[in-house]
């Protein structure tokens, strides 16, 4: 094996790794900003740290993880596809499901009407 | 017709063999890192569900503190730097020891353990903080949701450092050879998405705490 296409890789993936850790640092920054100063209206502050913290997991995903489009990562990318699917189903579902029961559930002063 | 066998070729059921078209199976190295990316995907799917828990009882504090009154952001944000950092030293080391710059590697080791060991110290900080004014996880369902969630994420960290303790010690006591580096890679992974499940853990659960 000779030697130079490893050094290439080598000096490649250190500049990929600062370059995300860049990238992280500005998103993790970004996120703690917003979430202390009040740029963002009140209401609004969830979907911008939801926003913010999926830009970053996608940074580590390319820079730390190496998820890429090459031809070796076609399996990783369709397993990850499938995973986000399993974890939206999971969070988007419980949430829908918890507040539609919780919307219909019977105020405590009719249960303490019935169990008499 | 033509077009439907592309598609049917191109997204083949068995498509491990990427790398080689014809030329027989897909090298040790691939089967195993895509193997243990299967693992921690379903192991990401074990906390989307704690994640939800937690997302569902966050309100429900029967009376007791929230997390607005409980949540420290300077800690938080120091416990975040920690994992940063030590995410990529470790990347670093795994780029050196593909290079078989063993001292380099080493240093990079330690960096990563101390850091991940900082990182468990403030969180146990936090724990013994909170069970000490009374809001330990039996207090209300959003604290069991809450030390469950970060808990488990604790206790991953914790085999972490484990694990590359060990990794070390085969580095050392087998040399930089094909079957360590793969456990190697394997470690590294398990370490970068720990840190994944972090971001996540730090934006919706302590700073959305923080102003609403």
């Amino acid at each position: 094996m000779s030697d130079s296409p490893n050094v290439k890789k080598h000096s490649s993936s250190i500049l990929a790794y600062t370059a995300g850790l860049a990238f992280a640092l500005l998103l993790t920054g970004g996120s703690f900003w917003v979430s202390q100063s009040h740029t963002l209206w009140g209401p609004g502050l969830p979907v911008g740290l939801a926003v913010l913290a999926i830009a970053q997991m996608g940074v580590h995903l390319v820079f730390f993880l190496h998820v890429g489009s090459g031809p070796d990562d076609t399996n990783t990318v369709l397993a990850l596809a499938f995973g986000i699917l399993i974890v939206t189903l999971v969070v988007s579902g419980s949430l829908w499901i918890m507040s539609n029961l919780n919307g219909n559930m019977m105020p405590p002063s009719a249960i303490m009407e019935m169990s008499r | 017709v033509s077009a439907a066998e592309a598609t049917a070729e191109s997204t083949g059921v068995t498509n491990l063999n990427v790398s080689g078209g014809e030329a027989g199976p897909a090298p040790v190295a691939i089967v195993v890192s895509y193997g243990f990316w299967i693992f921690l995907l379903s192991d990401i799917i074990m906390f989307s569900a704690l994640f939800a828990t937690y997302a569902v009882l966050s309100g429900q504090t029967d009376g007791g503190p929230s997390g607005r009154e409980l949540f420290d952001t300077w800690n938080v944000g120091i416990e975040t730097l920690c994992l940063l950092f030590s995410s990529y030293s470790c990347g670093l080391g795994s780029a050196f020891i593909e290079r078989r710059n063993l001292s380099a590697f080493y240093t990079l080791c330690a960096i990563t353990f101390l850091l991940g060991a900082i990182f468990l110290g403030l969180e146990f900080h936090e724990f013994a903080g909170m069970v000490a004014r009374g809001a330990g996880p039996s207090r209300s369902a959003f604290l069991s949701a809450f030390f469950a969630l970060v808990g488990l994420h604790g206790a991953h960290v914790s085999i972490g450092l484990i694990w590359l303790a060990f990794m070390v010690a085969q580095i050392v006591s087998k040399g930089p050879r094909d079957f360590v580096l793969r456990r190697l890679r394997c470690f590294s992974l398990f370490w970068h998405a720990l840190d994944i499940i972090w971001v996540a853990l730090m934006s919706l659960v302590y700073l959305m705490a923080v102003r609403v």
